[in-house]
């Protein structure tokens, strides 16, 4: 993706206060582009659902502007909806009717002529076919989800949000779920999904969105990211014993483990001054010897939670310094 | 204009009295033959007749203003009041559907059914009596604004309402007991003189009237009056709509 490709939503300084008072959204600034799969991470309450909702217009924005597809959404609603497909977060579904004629009335609603041949395609690719008849509260959870995708997929939408698709839904569902939404991007459709599962961000985002408290901390391509923020892990397996670490790699992050066969090297890998093949040359001069290498990168669930925690610890530095 | 969104919701709306079919079309049939049996011959055998109709023939307007007035309050205000307590409600409000378009859907289809149901009951009179209609248009259009009206007020209790118990207090405790004291079952001549003076407080009585007007050119006050009422009710509550939907009130947060 890159970073010269069209904006389809562009969002400037959009706050959001409730009626409660509570601010939910604090200037967020976010540009989506074109195509691209945006997953938006962060704890509950961050105010993932609540930044969906005001794109989609369910929740109205207490200032700043959003446009999709170069249009204001509240000027031009019908434009700016009728692109946009919305799965959320809760399972809500009109029990008494069948998956057939909910789907279809999705469409209709989004201003579409009927078109029975979509609705099919629509169903069968979501493995629904078989169900179409089916009431609504005779369907398990799993399916009332794919239910809830398929009213979204109903009036061909270039923009999906899913809000949090894969939670409670099993291995099998989730790995669909990726399918899915994959085939909908070579389709050309632009995805925002939010999730907890931070492997699931890793599989299918090009770019991550972190939002904490009602601000959005980073946004960032994912493999930028990775490398920027990832630590990387060398590890050794010695062909001897090691009794110390000798004194010459103080200064490094190096681990011995308990039954001394292996050594672990942690490194920034977007750090400037590192360099692996010096640091096995080193090694090699202290004449230690080994038989295997290799080397792991820190999953993005472990970058998300550093971050966090940073910004936890920034707010509560803000707070003792006032 | 999203036609296609309004019919959506029109049918979707009247597939909910499919699905209920035996209690939308066979609950009004009965009541209305046991209003007949009740009223009609017991009572009915002992007042023969109201201002030169037979007292069968004279209550059949009322009776109709009582089921329009009840079903349109009911089926739009749950119409609407149940995608807002089940949460599907998300969908409308993220359509590329305007606010005057839901009302359309679900009004339309509200008053609908009660324009069947009256017709219904209508049909079911017309085996106990002798149906005479003199005005047979004008009839219509007091059944068609009246169904209207009332649907946009249940639309806005529907709206309003945040618990089922709200939903029913209004037709239970505020609509029977209008319908019951405005004329429908008795004429308002039959009471002392400052009953009718109170009974002419009653909106009701400006509905039934009209309506018994348009069937036997009997009336409690001039025709034109009952018109303009319930034109004036209509505005009214078209007002209180485009009111709730410009401040987003109880549907977006
Ligand atoms: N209608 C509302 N009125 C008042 N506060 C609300 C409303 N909706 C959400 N909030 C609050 O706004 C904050 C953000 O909520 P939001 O649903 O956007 O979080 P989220 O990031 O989607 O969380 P989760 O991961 O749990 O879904 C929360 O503190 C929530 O309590
Ligand atoms: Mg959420």
């Amino acid at each position: 993706m890159s970073s010269s490709s069209k904006n389809i939503i562009s969002i400037k300084c959009l706050n959001k206060v409730y009626g409660s008072g509570f601010e939910a959204l604090k200037s967020v600034n976010l540009d989506i582009h074109q195509g691209e799969v945006l997953a938006l991470l962060g704890p509950n309450g961050a105010g993932k659902t609540t930044l969906i909702s005001a794109i989609c217009g369910i929740v109205r924005p207490s200032s700043g502007s959003i446009t999709v597809d170069g249009h204001d959404i509240q000027r031009y609603f019908r434009v700016t909806r009728s692109l946009i497909g919305l799965v959320p977060q809760e399972l809500t579904t009109d029990s008494f009717e069948t998956v057939w004629n909910t789907v279809s009335f999705s469409r209709g609603l989004f201003g579409k002529e009927p078109n029975p041949n979509h609705i099919e395609r629509v169903l069968r690719s979501l493995s629904l076919w078989d169900k179409k008849d089916n009431m609504l509260r005779t369907l398990s959870g799993g399916m009332k989800r794919r239910v809830l995708i398929a009213k979204a997929l109903s009036h061909e939408p270039r923009i999906l949000f899913l809000d949090e698709p894969t939670a409670g839904v099993d291995v099998s569902l989730r790995k669909d779920m990726w399918k899915i939404v994959e085939n909908l991007k070579t389709q050309g459709v632009t995805i925002i999904l939010t999730t907890h599962y931070i492997e699931e961000a890793e599989e299918i985002a090009d770019r991550i969105g972190v939002i904490n408290h009602g601000k959005l901390i980073l946004i960032e391509e994912k493999d930028a990211l990775m490398s920027k923020l990832g630590k990387k892990q060398l590890v050794l397996e010695l062909t001897k014993r090691l009794d110390t670490i000798p004194s010459e790699f103080e200064s490094l992050d190096l681990v011995l483990s308990e039954d001394q066969h292996l050594l672990t090297y942690t490194f920034d890998s977007a750090s400037e001054s590192h360099d692996i093949s010096e640091f096995l040359i080193k090694i090699q001069g202290r004449n230690i010897q080994y038989k295997d290498l290799r080397t792991t990168q820190s999953s993005l669930e472990e970058i998300f939670v550093t971050l966090v925690q940073k910004a936890e610890g920034d707010t509560d530095e803000g707070i003792k310094a006032e | 204009m999203n036609i296609h969104g309004v019919i959506a919701i029109f049918n979707y709306e009247m597939a909910r009295m499919k699905r209920t079919l035996i209690q939308s079309i066979v609950a009004p049939v009965v009541t209305t033959s046991l209003y007949f049996v009740v009223f009609g011959a017991a009572i009915g055998s002992r007042i023969q007749q109201v201002e030169g109709v037979s007292y069968g023939a004279f209550i059949v307007p009322g009776l109709i203003m009582l089921s329009l007035l009840t079903n349109s309050i009911s089926n739009a205000s749950f119409g609407i009041y149940f995608p807002k307590f089940s949460g599907t409600v998300y969908e409308m409000l993220s359509a590329p559907i305007s606010a005057m378009e839901v009302v359309l859907g679900y009004v339309g289809a509200a008053a609908a059914k009660s324009v069947i149901l009256a017709m219904i009951i209508l049909a079911t009179a017309g085996f106990f009596i002798d149906l005479e209609i003199r005005h047979p248009v004008l009839m219509l259009i007091f059944v068609f604004l009246t169904a209207t009206s009332f649907s946009l007020f249940g639309f806005i209790l529907g709206i309003w309402a945040d618990n089922f118990e709200k939903l029913s207090v209004v037709p239970t405790l505020l609509i029977t007991p209008l319908v019951f004291l405005g004329g429908s079952f008795y004429s308002t001549e039959m009471l002392p003189p400052i009953w009718q003076t109170v009974a002419l407080m009653n909106p009701v009585l400006y509905l039934v009237s009209g309506l018994r007007w348009s069937f036997y050119e009997i009336s409690e006050v001039n025709v034109f009056v009952s018109l303009s009422c319930i034109g004036v009710f209509t505005l009214l509550c078209l007002a209180v709509i485009a009111i709730i939907f410009r401040t987003g009130y109880r549907l977006r947060a």
